[in-house]
């Protein structure tokens, strides 16, 4: 029985526990403590392995390298200070942070959000998610010892996406932009054109990357049949986002919810049918596609008015005493605020549901019986930041 | 979907003695939520997600929250016999005074799990739990075995709360190192105090040093470290 089938077979009979493997042979497990500073860890993470010669028989995540108490943190400030602060959790997509932010605090006060401010989160949501998905596809493909070529084309990509956020925000990254009730600045015509402009240039983008990598022997070799998640156990272990659409279940909380004016676009949603990391890898791509579609939408439709609503109070104020948990469909899964107010100034409870850090849950089930090296892939698919994770 | 009372009327008539009370949300969100009985909990929740109706197969979110001891201050009309002389002589008169009295409401440590259904794209349903109090009797039952979403959170909620998930198949601390003892996210948590290392300390610093070490308990006051170097021989 292959790697693979032994992994078919545990996830099917149980998905709880024993989740190991019995080493066959002799010879002694060797055990491995990868990271905190691996290269392939994309920060800081550890992953206690057991092996028996190559074979993953038992793989065990270590966190907390990074943690600073984000939720305590907040807990002592007020409402409006923790979105600079959201930032810092998905540094890769910070718009999307501030986004399910807003939107879980919108939701406490009952705050409306003005037409041009939900146009505008869409489309930098949609940005967000294409250079998300543009880095992490590279990053995959340089763990795979593609050094550099395939990562350098996601970074151009991304690079002029990131001058486009800047330009609006003032950052690239740490760009504190979403306000409840609508967004800080107003996009000018101007930026709107070079918007219009990137996104134009996309789908040239896409083509290339697909053509240099889809059918590529050496990704299809090390991809293809790798790291299987079986659908009902990705939606019994809480997986979200482009790595649950890989196991094949059709669930993205911009259909699902339709927050914001989502409802609005068209759109499709991909789904993978091998469940592998090649899957991933796929679904990946083709969200990129469905985005360049969403933002073509939105940057046509877009209309005037006030980026903020009239009526918006975006400080010094005190929610009623009551609780309000807000979700997004951010580019590595759903991204949850969970707030209860006590009627004070500040979150009397802020709580974050992080999809890097449950969506990791699964990553043992995934590696078992797969050699060593196949686990950086298998990691790398995942897509995780460690901002996230530790918060 | 379901509205709160009917999933409430649909888990009495699945369980029996099931106890579950509606919690009541004034925020405009209107969330409302349904407190189980730690007793009772995993049946319910093992119903909720095999239900054909319901079928919440997606554990999204575990949260902790931690309600300290609240002091309630009530003024109260009381009673009682004084001495007074009235007249020129003692007598014992009755006389009512208003009060303020100290009450304290126990706390308590909880658990709050949002469920969606993935097969009927429809949720939230909140469920909650309490604790006893928030010193010994911090027990609750693990929904891992039902959802394995819950394993990282709930361990998560073990390490920065203190609540302990009986069932739960690998309950260590998440973030937190194993050897830490405290949980941080307690309203009442305190940092440790927090004094720079200096491998010969003095003064100020030395005095700092040994306080820290008393009040972490970690030695006697009359052991307190001395700062000196190792094997220097000053002052012995």
């Amino acid at each position: 029985m292959s790697g693979t089938e032994v992994v078919r077979e545990k996830q099917a009979a149980d998905w709880n526990r024993p989740r190991h493997i019995e080493p066959d042979g002799e010879g002694e497990l060797l055990e491995v403590s990868m990271g905190p500073h691996h290269p392939s860890t994309h920060g800081v993470f550890r992953m206690d392995v057991a092996l028996d010669a190559e074979r993953v028989i038992r793989l065990k995540p270590v966190f907390g390298y990074l943690h600073r108490n984000h939720e305590k943190i907040a807990e002592g400030i007020s409402y409006l200070a923790s979105m600079p602060y959201t930032d810092r959790l998905d540094y890769i997509c910070p718009l999307t942070n501030n986004w399910a932010y807003a939107l879980a605090v919108e939701k406490l006060t009952g705050q409306e959000v003005s037409e041009r401010a939900e146009y505008l989160r869409v489309i930098l949501g949609e940005l967000t998610r294409i250079q998300n998905h543009a880095s992490s596809i590279g990053f995959l493909i340089q763990e795979m010892g593609a050094s550099g070529t395939p990562l350098m084309y996601a970074f151009r990509e991304r690079e002029k996406i990131l001058d486009l956020f800047e330009e609006l925000t003032g950052a690239r990254m740490m760009v504190n932009y979403m306000r409840f009730g609508g967004c800080r600045v107003d996009a000018s015509p101007a930026w709107l054109d070079r918007a219009r402009k990137v996104v134009a240039g996309l789908p040239g983008f896409v083509d290339e990357f697909e053509q240099l990598l889809t059918g590529n022997e050496i990704l299809m070799a090390r991809c293809q049949g790798v790291g299987i998640l079986r659908p009902e156990l990705a939606v019994n272990a809480g997986v979200t986002g482009p790595m649950l659409r890989a196991s094949g279940v059709n669930y993205d909380i911009r259909k699902v919810d339709g927050y914001g004016i989502y409802s609005r676009f068209k759109f499709r949603v991909p789904l993978g049918d091998h469940w592998d990391v090649y899957d991933r890898f796929m679904i990946r791509l083709l969200e990129m596609r469905e985005s360049i579609g969403i933002l073509e939408q939105a940057l046509k439709d877009i209309p005037g008015g006030p980026v903020m609503d009239p009526k918006a109070r975006i400080r010094g104020f005190r929610p009623k005493p009551g609780e309000a948990y807000g979700r997004i469909e951010a580019p590595k899964g759903e991204l949850g605020f969970y707030l209860i107010s006590d009627g004070g100034p500040n979150p009397y409870r802020y709580r974050v549901r992080p999809p890097s850090l449950i969506n990791l849950t699964v990553l043992e089930d995934m590696c078992l019986g797969h050699d060593i090296a196949d686990v950086v892939l298998i990691f790398g698919s995942v897509d995780i930041v460690l901002g996230e994770v530790d918060r | 979907m379901k509205t709160v009372e009917e999933i409430k009327a649909a888990i009495e008539a699945a369980v029996p003695n099931a106890g579950v009370e509606i919690v009541a949300n004034p925020s405009v969100s209107g969330q409302r939520s349904l407190r189980l009985r730690p007793s009772h909990a995993l049946a319910v929740a093992r119903f909720l997600r095999d239900d054909e109706e319901l079928k919440l197969d997606f554990l999204s979110n575990v949260t902790g929250v931690d309600w300290p001891d609240k002091q309630i201050a009530e003024k109260v009309m009381v009673t009682r016999t004084v001495t007074r002389t009235v007249d020129g002589v003692e007598q014992a008169v009755e006389e009512t005074f208003e009060e303020t009295q100290k009450r304290v409401e126990p706390g308590y440590l909880e658990v709050v799990y949002h469920l969606y259904s993935v097969a009927k794209k429809h949720g939230p349903v909140i469920l909650r739990m309490r604790t006893v109090n928030r010193t010994d009797q911090v027990e609750l039952p693990s929904m891992t075995p039902l959802w394995r979403s819950a394993e990282f959170q709930e361990r998560e909620v073990f390490d920065l709360y203190g609540v302990v998930f009986t069932g739960h198949p690998d309950l260590r601390r998440l973030l937190m190192w194993d050897a830490f003892k405290d949980h941080p996210m307690r309203r009442d948590y305190v940092e440790p105090d927090d004094f720079e290392y200096e491998p010969t300390a003095h003064d100020e610093v030395m005095k700092r040093a040994q306080a820290h070490h008393v009040a972490a308990g970690t030695v006697s006051a009359e052991q307190a470290p001395v700062a000196r170097h190792e094997g220097s021989g000053a002052g012995q």
